[in-house]
């Protein structure tokens, strides 16, 4: 799953308007041919992703363990006891899911600023007058198209005890810490450094209680250092995708008010924050919206680099729903899992989609679109003019 | 490659630079001549730091395929494999890994023809073809490119064993063949050609299917390229469907057999230069394919920005 997110873009698309036809001209034989033509993907998307998510919705509410088939009459409906078991009652199956939501938390909060700002910066820079471009760019995107087996397999020779990354570090005389093996928490770290508490011996304030069967201590620990270089690499191989969507917003960035807000005496930084960045917000949007979609997914490396460890500190809610099902038989916990992961992510979306809202930057947005398209400049880049 | 950005600060009036931007025209004279120059130079050290960041561990890989397993171990930042040796990619071809490959292949090439082909019937219908039902469909493509696809990963297991198709060829290739995004993609690209054409066609009594197959597809190249690539690229690296959709090790595609090198029994030991090895010969397909098509890939990735 290392290719950029696209489909999560029908979130953010405006309906696209029907060519202007009269219902009277449609045909009968137009009526069976659309239904011809849309059958093939209607019935394998059908089969391959509706059936299937009700069905894992009946089986989250059933104990079936894996044997048989779901529907048959030995399985039990329980109602939402798996979902009670994951979320309310207190015990291992809670402590678990709870231990992967802040993992996944903690992983999100790093990775989608990280890679939002390293995609935004390296486009801000490609887009000036720059030798050598396309080879930048192609050197940045490359990770985007290449398998998450491979690079998983790079990163783990690079990040072990006595590989290249420690190497490198000891050239500057720090001594590095054994990545994939080490699952003290970044946060606890830094309090620890700054004096603020002992590490090894926590403050009894925060262990003492918390909410939904973790302390405190155990929220606020910030990821590991196993997740950080697993941070690390999801951010190292996705941004350059993102960049790419900024390069294209780029080219629709109105030269003439840059240009008039540099004879006004606007400084650099000035235009970038009054001209430039209203007009890319739109696709800073997009590219946090996929930022969070995809960062709440992450399975591929977890059960390539990890598989959870070290001490549960690299678990996520995919990746536990996962072993729940396959490993462990929890089938109907399994399913309530992705059901839960699926709400998350919809929910965080939703929200971030209020906090981000601008109509009036949206609008000066398509005007400025619209206003580029009649220069119709012929170097855009985008899908249609791709291949001609 | 070649597109280039009209509106680089430097160029604001529009003034025509070449294709690669290196020959300005006289500037106007604005009197930022040395701090333009100190910017410029910042940038250039930004670009070759992450470049390196970014190119480094692709060298690593290559060298350390040519290492023998103490050298990968002792020295793994030397780009100079001492001795140089290709032992790794003669155990992993004792391995079962050129049958990964051929599975890869073989299932690259069903989802690509089976996608590329019913995602263009189903995105010209959803773009020319006036039936009953149609925007519904068309919401309906939206709301399923919305479902997230780890999700959907327990549901499909338990969709392929209810049909008594899992642990078996078609399990492998048919589900990733269901594709919402390329019927999406089809589609927006039908609305942006001029229907005269095909009408013209249609007047001299050719029937919808004939329309679309010898008028309409020709003219979709560039669409349909794109599709290609980016369904062969998604296919080549699928991980997780594969993992939940089979168990028979006869099965396994090059992303499955290759996890099992350093996850599996085998993962054991510091065989870098094995494993390192088949990472570099998977990515060989998707490199070639990428860098021959580069100018595809980034207008399929532009595509989030263009729906945006």
């Amino acid at each position: 799953m290392t290719a950029v997110p696209a489909p999560a873009g029908g979130l953010a698309t405006s309906p696209v308007r029907e060519p202007g036809r009269t219902r009277s001209k449609r045909s009968s034989g137009q009526n069976a041919a659309g239904w011809a033509f849309s059958a093939p993907q209607v019935v394998l998307v059908g089969l391959f992703v509706l059936i299937p998510i009700l069905m894992a919705f009946w089986v989250s509410l059933t104990d079936w363990r894996g044997r048989g088939s779901p529907f048959s009459t030995g399985v039990g409906f329980v109602g939402f006891d798996n979902y009670a078991t994951i979320l309310t009652e207190p015990g291992l199956p809670r402590q678990d899911f709870m231990t992967s939501l802040r993992n996944n938390a903690w992983y999100v909060v790093f990775v989608v600023p990280l890679q939002t700002a390293i995609a935004l910066g390296l486009a801000l820079v490609l887009n000036s007058k720059i030798r050598a471009k396309s080879f930048f760019r192609t050197a940045f995107y490359f990770p985007t198209v290449t398998s998450s087996v491979a690079i998983s397999l790079v990163f783990i020779f690079l990040f072990t005890g006595g590989g290249a990354v420690n190497g490198l570090l000891g050239l500057v005389g720090i001594d590095g810490p054994n990545w994939f093996s080490d699952s003290r928490g970044l946060l606890h770290l830094a309090g620890d450094g700054l004096g603020l508490w002992d590490a090894s011996n926590p403050p009894a304030a925060l262990t003492d209680g918390g909410p939904l069967g973790l302390s405190w201590w155990d929220w606020l620990s910030g990821p590991s250092i196993a997740l950080a270089a697993l941070i690390l690499l999801v951010v190292w191989t996705s941004a350059g995708g993102y960049m790419l969507m900024f390069l294209a917003a780029l080219q629709d960035v109105p030269a003439d008010v840059q240009e008039a807000a540099r004879m006004d005496g606007a400084n650099a930084w000035q235009r970038f924050r009054n001209v430039t960045l209203p007009a890319l917000r739109p696709t800073l949007f997009l590219v946090t919206t996929l930022g969070l979609i995809g960062t709440w997914q992450v399975f591929d490396q977890v059960y390539l680099i990890s598989q959870g460890n070290p001490a549960k500190t690299t678990l996520t809610p995919a990746y536990l729903s996962y072993t729940s099902a396959f490993e462990t038989g929890q089938w109907g916990r399994a399913a309530a899992m992705s059901f839960v992961l699926f709400a998350i992510i919809v929910v965080l979306t939703t929200v971030q989609r209020y906090v981000m809202r601008d109509k009036d930057a949206i609008a000066e947005k398509k005007a400025a679109r619209a206003a580029q398209r009649r220069r119709s400049s012929s170097s855009r880049t985008t899908f249609f003019h791709a291949g001609r | 490659m070649t597109t280039t950005i009209p509106t680089t600060p430097g160029n604001a009036a529009g003034l025509p630079t070449s294709a690669d931007g290196t020959s300005p025209p006289a500037r106007p004279s604005t009197g930022r001549g040395p701090g333009r120059q100190i910017g410029r130079f910042l940038a250039y050290v930004v670009l070759v730091f992450f470049a390196i960041v970014y190119l480094y561990p692709f060298l690593i890989q290559i060298v350390t395929s040519f290492k023998t397993d103490t050298d990968a171990t002792n020295s793994p930042l030397t780009l100079l494999p001492d001795p140089v040796t290709t032992a790794a990619f003669s155990r992993l071809f004792d391995t079962q890994f050129p049958l990964w490959a051929f599975n890869s292949v073989w299932v690259a090439v069903l989802v690509t023809a089976g996608r590329v082909f019913l995602c263009s019937l189903a995105g010209y219908a959803l773009a020319r073809l006036r039936f009953r039902g149609r925007s519904a469909l068309f919401t309906a493509v939206l709301a399923v490119m919305a479902v997230p696809s780890v999700v959907l990963l327990i549901p499909k297991f338990l969709v392929l064993n209810q049909l008594g198709i899992y642990d078996t060829p078609v399990a492998l290739f048919l589900p990733l063949v269901a594709d919402a995004a390329g019927v999406f993609i089809m589609k927006q690209f039908f609305e942006s050609v001029p229907a005269s054409i095909e009408e013209a066609a249609r007047i001299d009594g050719a029937s919808t299917f004939r329309v679309f197959w010898s008028v309409v597809l020709p003219m979709a190249r560039p669409a349909l390229i794109t599709l290609t690539i980016l369904s062969f690229q998604a296919s080549w690296n699928e991980l997780p469907h594969f993992i939940v959709a089979s168990q028979d090790r006869d099965l396994y595609t090059l992303t499955k057999g290759v996890a099992t090198l350093t996850t599996g029994q085998l993962g054991s030991g510091n065989q870098f230069p094995l494993t390192l090895g088949a990472a570099l010969l998977m990515t060989i397909p998707v490199a070639i394919v990428f860098f021959v098509f580069q100018r595809y890939f980034v207008a399929g990735a532009n595509e989030g920005g263009v729906k945006g």
